[in-house]
């Protein structure tokens, strides 16, 4: 057999698979946003909740926003309870959703390491260990040599700028083909019912007094009973029409890849303190991720300082790096929120639901978000682990800072 | 690379530069009397427009002194730079 035959080999490239809709002139429901959240959450209140009368409206292509530009990682080994609650529902969904959607994903459980390299990031990584394995996520501490085995290129020798102290590992964790998951809810949701409507863009919020009873869009007003926002860095745009402001900044997200190499990395590396996670994806490229540019932003690319920071942070971390060539960098616009955490829930206008704040973390969520936020609609209360995710918590206090889990980026 | 005009030493990189978020979000007046709400106002909401901003920078690698700009946030041009205090200008 030759090399390229045992070469992990993604799937040949799909026919249609859904049919291009309409906007008719009402629906039960009208997402905003055909990016993963959009379109699992479309699936979810087709398939759990027989609401079937559904428009999923998109202002460019379906999953050309942040679905297409997310470095694919998925985890759930965040600290708070809160947190474990969403992302590991999220995980355990991915963990079935090639059977769910009949539909290959290339879900890969190669784990995922986040480095420590201080005392610091030491202490920190160990307590999140802990709370982990409190709240049934599987993660475990691994001591240097450890981290070695589980990635033999990285650089541990303790002569470099922020050695390598240990790292905590969860197993479970991996990445996904980004394209495919997005596709895969399209496909299946159409397949329920759901119009799939692109070249759609938001431009305004229709209400009722206090009721919100539609959306106004580019291709003329559309009635429906409950609008679900799920437009990431675009949140507070759509929302301004309405005067509903949101705890929310929008900053523009790097990312890039390498030219094809050859397999050298079957897991995924975060480091926070030194700022750049990476994975190989199923094809070979090195897919490469670095923190959120300095200031609010719309332009969909980001600064040249990020990237090379992130490289230098790369290459110090894999030496073996430095032969390789950027092949081409992107920004995606993502939506941060105070505490790091995201906003789902209601609002204060009844029949409106909003669904943001992911930042740099959302892609992981997909499957559980779409499951909570579908829930939460049909049910017009917020789903038991969505309650703790209200926009209400800033008024409260009860925040949940995500910030050391969150990662890099934020 | 945004290029970034100081008030004080002029157009310099942006990495020479720390970022404040919205400006002229002033302290409330009367701390004791703000209720909830407008603390969380305070606290955790800012405008997040796609168009002008204005914005605080503060020139860390050269004066150390915060100012106002006036940046889009799709073109990322800056129409204005100013000291604190000063009013917003207009863009043209």
């Amino acid at each position: 057999m030759s090399e390229w035959q045992v070469t992990p080999r993604l799937p040949e490239h799909p026919d249609v698979l859904w049919a291009e809709a309409e906007p008719k002139a009402s629906y039960d429901v009208v997402i905003v946003g055909a990016g993963g959240h959009g379109l699992a959450t479309a699936y979810y209140l087709a398939k759990n909740h027989g609401i079937t009368n559904v428009a999923v409206v998109e202002r460019g292509w379906l999953a050309g926003g942040n679905m297409a530009r997310n470095t694919t990682i998925i985890r759930s080994n965040y600290l708070w309870d809160e947190s474990a609650g969403i992302y590991e529902h999220a995980l355990k969904l991915w963990e079935g959703l090639e059977a769910d959607l009949d539909c290959e994903v290339a879900f890969s459980q190669r784990g995922v390491l986040n480095l420590a390299h201080s005392l610091g990031d030491v202490r920190e990584g160990r307590r999140r260990v802990n709370a982990n394995q409190l709240n049934g996520v599987d993660a475990q501490w691994l001591t240097p040599d450890e981290v070695q085995k589980v990635a033999p290129i990285l650089n541990i020798s303790t002569d470099v700028r922020y050695p390598v102290l240990g790292g905590t590992f969860q197993p479970r964790a991996g990445i996904a083909k980004h394209d495919w998951v997005a596709w895969g809810y399209a496909r299946a949701a159409h397949a329920l019912g759901v119009d799939l409507i692109q070249g759609c863009e938001v431009t305004g919020v229709l209400r009722d007094g206090d009721r919100v009873v539609g959306v106004d869009t580019v291709r003329g007003p559309i009635r429906a009973g409950r609008v679900a926002l799920a437009a990431a860095g675009h949140s507070s745009v759509v929302t301004s029409s309405l005067g509903l402001r949101l705890p929310l900044q929008s900053f523009p997200l790097q990312a890039l890849v390498s030219e094809l190499l050859e397999q050298v990395l079957d897991t995924v590396v975060m480091s926070n303190a030194v700022h750049v996670y990476v994975s190989q994806a199923h094809k070979g490229e090195l897919v490469m991720g670095a923190g959120i540019d300095g200031y609010v932003g719309y332009g969909q690319r980001g600064s040249f300082p990020v990237i090379e920071h992130q490289m230098a942070a790369a290459i110090e971390l894999f030496p073996i790096f430095a032969r390789a060539h950027v092949l081409r960098t992107w920004g995606g616009i993502v939506d941060v929120s105070p505490d790091a955490s995201p906003i789902v829930g209601l609002t204060p206008y009844a029949g409106l639901y909003v669904n943001c704040g992911w930042g740099t973390g959302g892609f992981k969520a997909t499957p559980g978000i779409g499951w909570v936020f579908a829930d939460t609609i049909a049910n017009d209360r917020p789903h038991p682990l969505a309650e703790p995710f209200s926009l209400a918590r800033f008024d409260s206090g009860a925040l949940i800072d995500e910030h050391g889990a969150a990662a890099v980026a934020h | 690379m945004l290029r970034i005009p100081c008030p004080w030493c002029g157009l310099r990189d942006e990495t020479e530069f720390s970022y404040g978020g919205q400006a002229h979000v002033a302290y409330p007046a009367e701390p004791s009397t703000v209720d909830d709400d407008a603390w969380a106002t305070y606290l955790f909401y800012r405008d997040n427009p796609k168009g002008w901003f204005a914005e605080r920078w503060m020139h860390r690698a050269g004066c150390q002194r915060w100012f106002n700009v006036v940046r889009h946030t799709v073109t990322y041009e800056i129409a204005a730079s100013y000291p604190p205090g000063a009013s917003r200008p207009e863009p043209a």
